[in-house]
């Protein structure tokens, strides 16, 4: 065994219950997520082979895809029901199938619910150096506090509930080293964005991603969960970010987050995950932050990324012949003309939501942008759907809240909401949405719909102008 | 798992790159709580097109789709393989897979090929006219103009799919281990049973 070993070998190594002679490890899994969307047929399966849920201790539900983000209780405190039938009917095979199989929910009103990726982290649910699974492939999302997470089909979750393992085979190591200082109004969205441009949409494939250098640590945990939850988006299996102080002291005191003397053992265990100098990744690649813009989508793959001060691209530029035919569908469904300003395209829609950006930090910079403006004429839909009800609480402590509604933006109950439009938050065909969510694929918003990959202050700065806007002319 | 050793048919010759599983499956089709009766709305934009593959005639009940780099890029769902197999597909050959579409084609019987650019280019000629033979045995694509392509397959998963095995099965053969694991992790990492109330 190499004495100098990566983060993720560290992690990795420490969940191997069985080796197989061709490689393959049967992995421990520490904590497992559970929504409405990926579950139900894996409880059928369960059921129709007669088997039980290993650790009900280690598993979490929580219903977030397609839960409307409208008021959930009425003016007398009575649910309101959900209008689509099928919705309500995977709403409801999980509130059955969570108390049946033993497992621990949180429900749709509770002051806890929320998307899964958020849920984690701000539960303590999450930790460094564990592994955590769930249904839907941004799971990568916690790899933000140094854990080894990653989304799996429903077969998988069934097999996770039913052996708290997963049949697995070692990933590749990639490094990817982001260098320098941020520019003012480049975020986090902006570092994985140019990233995703950089790498491609299938360049991290079989690898597990490693963040590192002097952006990421100055990153706050909102920042790092961001970058590590668009890993899937250039391809990687799973990103990571190594543990430091900023993530003991994000954890710290969190409910589900280790307590006294065991949290100071966990601390000592999570401080000895970070990669030894010496140790060796399959491939490194160098980023330096003087590059990253306020950065866009153009297309229809997260790997169609432009600095906001760029134009839309002639697909017969592109090198890669099937690139070129593939980015003319992009443009055309996109509605796009070659050599129009990023600036110049009027967006009638903002959602600022999602996984990637719903969390608190999130909002104040959305916010930050919109205090005392007003959303443009030509934006007929924006949106804020925090990433939880704690989220929601925070921000309407600090009158987030008002800021938004303030400036013409609704305020909504936390869920996936437009990050996939399966609940009723649909992006028109034929419209514009600038949104800062994962996706920008055919359809993800709504049928038709055409996304516009952003940060939160540059969607805020949408709304604001009613166009794609360089957030750093609203920053004064 | 109904057992699978090859697949012989007509083939849609799609050819497309970075196909998402949104393409494959969109997610207004997620919402069942069962497994069958995607296959409806497998490919729903493409379909929308006049004159594509799946429509074709030609091409009716192809058991094989051929693909370009990426496939079944995106999200986790399974949905999507399901979708494809509910289309009467069993197997799809391209020169990349993202990693979690392959492993839930593999946990559903769909074989996912990976073949280099140059014989999928072959293959997208040859499917015009004629049908593709796929023999997981030999790991070979075959067609009737003496091409023969070979392929790579991880040898537990292609014992498991040519024997029909069930995983979850398997690695309940495995409970010991998985004791004796948590067993020690319990005893050296206490902190690492959640406070779930
Ligand atoms: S917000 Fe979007 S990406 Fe995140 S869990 Fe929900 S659907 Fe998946």
């Amino acid at each position: 065994m190499p004495t100098s070993q990566t983060l993720y070998e560290k992690i990795w190594n420490a969940h191997v219950v069985e080796q197989r002679d061709d490689g393959t490890c049967l992995i421990f899994i520490d904590r497992h997520l559970v929504h409405e969307v990926t579950s139900p047929q894996a409880f059928e399966g369960l059921r129709v082979a007669g088997r039980r849920v290993r650790r009900p201790d280690l598993t979490l539900a929580v219903p977030d895809h397609n839960l409307p983000t409208t008021a959930r209780l009425d003016s007398d405190g009575q649910h309101v029901p959900i209008a689509d039938p099928e919705s309500a009917q995977q709403l409801e095979a999980l509130e059955r199938n969570a108390p049946e199989f033993g497992i621990a929910y949180i429900n749709a009103t509770d002051i806890k619910q929320g998307i899964v990726h958020v849920v984690g982290p701000e539960q303590g649910f999450s930790l460094p150096g564990t592994t955590i699974v769930c249904g839907d492939s941004h799971t990568a999302c916690h790899g933000g506090l140094g854990a080894l997470a990653f989304g799996i089909g429903t077969s998988e979750v069934e097999h996770v509930l039913a052996t708290q393992t997963l049949q697995l085979t070692r990933s590749k190591s990639m490094e990817v080293r982001v260098e320098g200082e941020l520019g003012p109004g480049v975020s986090a969205k902006d570092v994985v964005l140019h990233i995703t441009g950089v790498l491609g949409a299938s360049g991290g494939t079989g690898h597990v991603i490693e963040y590192t250098g002097a952006v990421i640590r100055a990153l706050s945990i909102e920042g790092r969960l961001t970058i590590s939850n668009m890993a899937i988006e250039h391809g990687a299996r799973a990103g990571l970010v190594a543990p430091d102080d900023t993530t003991f002291a994000y954890l710290k005191g969190r409910p589900m987050a280790p307590k006294g003397a065991q949290w100071d053992a966990a601390v000592a265990y999570w401080r000895s995950l970070a990669t030894d100098t010496g140790a060796v990744y399959d491939k490194v690649v160098t980023i330096n932050a003087a590059d990253i813009a306020p950065s866009v989508t153009w297309g229809t793959s997260p790997e169609d990324v432009l600095p906001i001060t760029g134009i839309v691209p002639d697909p017969s530029t592109f090198a890669d012949p099937s690139k070129q035919e593939a980015a003319k569908k992009s443009l055309a469904y996109m509605g796009l003309t070659p050599g129009t300003a990023m600036t110049d395209i009027e967006v009638q829609n903002v959602f600022i939501g999602s996984c990637t950006n719903s969390r608190i930090e999130d909002l104040r910079a959305a916010a930050a942008i919109l205090k005392g403006r007003k959303k443009a004429a030509n934006v007929k839909w924006a949106i804020v759907v925090p990433g939880s009800g704690l989220v929601k609480h925070q921000a309407e402590a600090e009158g987030l809240h008002r800021i938004f509604i303030d400036a013409g933006l609704e305020w909504r109950e936390p869920g996936c909401s437009a990050c996939l439009g399966m609940n009723p938050d649909k992006v028109p065909a034929g419209e514009r949405c600038a949104s800062t969510s994962n996706r920008n694929f055919v359809g993800r918003q709504g049928p038709g719909a055409r996304t516009h990959l952003v940060s939160p202050a540059m969607a805020a700065a949408a709304a604001v102008t009613g166009k794609l806007t360089d957030v750093r002319e609203l920053m004064n | 798992m109904k057992p699978i050793s090859s697949v012989i048919g007509r083939a849609y010759p799609l050819g497309l790159k970075n196909i998402d599983t949104d393409i494959i499956i969109p997610a207004a089709w997620l919402k069942t709580i069962s497994r069958s009766g995607l296959g409806k709305g497998a490919f729903q934009s493409l379909r929308e097109v006049p004159g594509n593959v799946f429509d074709d005639p030609a091409y009716a009940d192809a058991p094989i789709l051929i693909a370009g780099d990426n496939f079944g890029c995106g999200s986790s769902r399974e949905h999507a393989a399901w979708a494809m197999a509910d289309l009467g597909i069993s197997a799809v050959i391209a020169p990349s897979f993202s990693d979690i579409f392959s492993g839930n084609a593999f946990k559903n019987g769909l074989l996912a090929i990976v073949l280099p650019q140059d014989a999928i280019d072959r293959l997208m000629e040859v499917a015009q006219t004629d049908s593709i033979h796929i023999d997981l045995e030999t790991q070979t694509v075959t067609t009737p103009f003496q091409d023969r392509f070979a392929f790579e397959i991880d040898p537990f998963r292609k014992h498991c799919l040519i024997n029909g095995v069930d995983e979850i099965g398997l690695t309940l053969k495995s409970s010991d281990a998985i004791s004796t694991y948590e067993t020690k992790i319990s005893a050296s990492q206490p902190w690492l049973t959640p406070n779930i109330a």
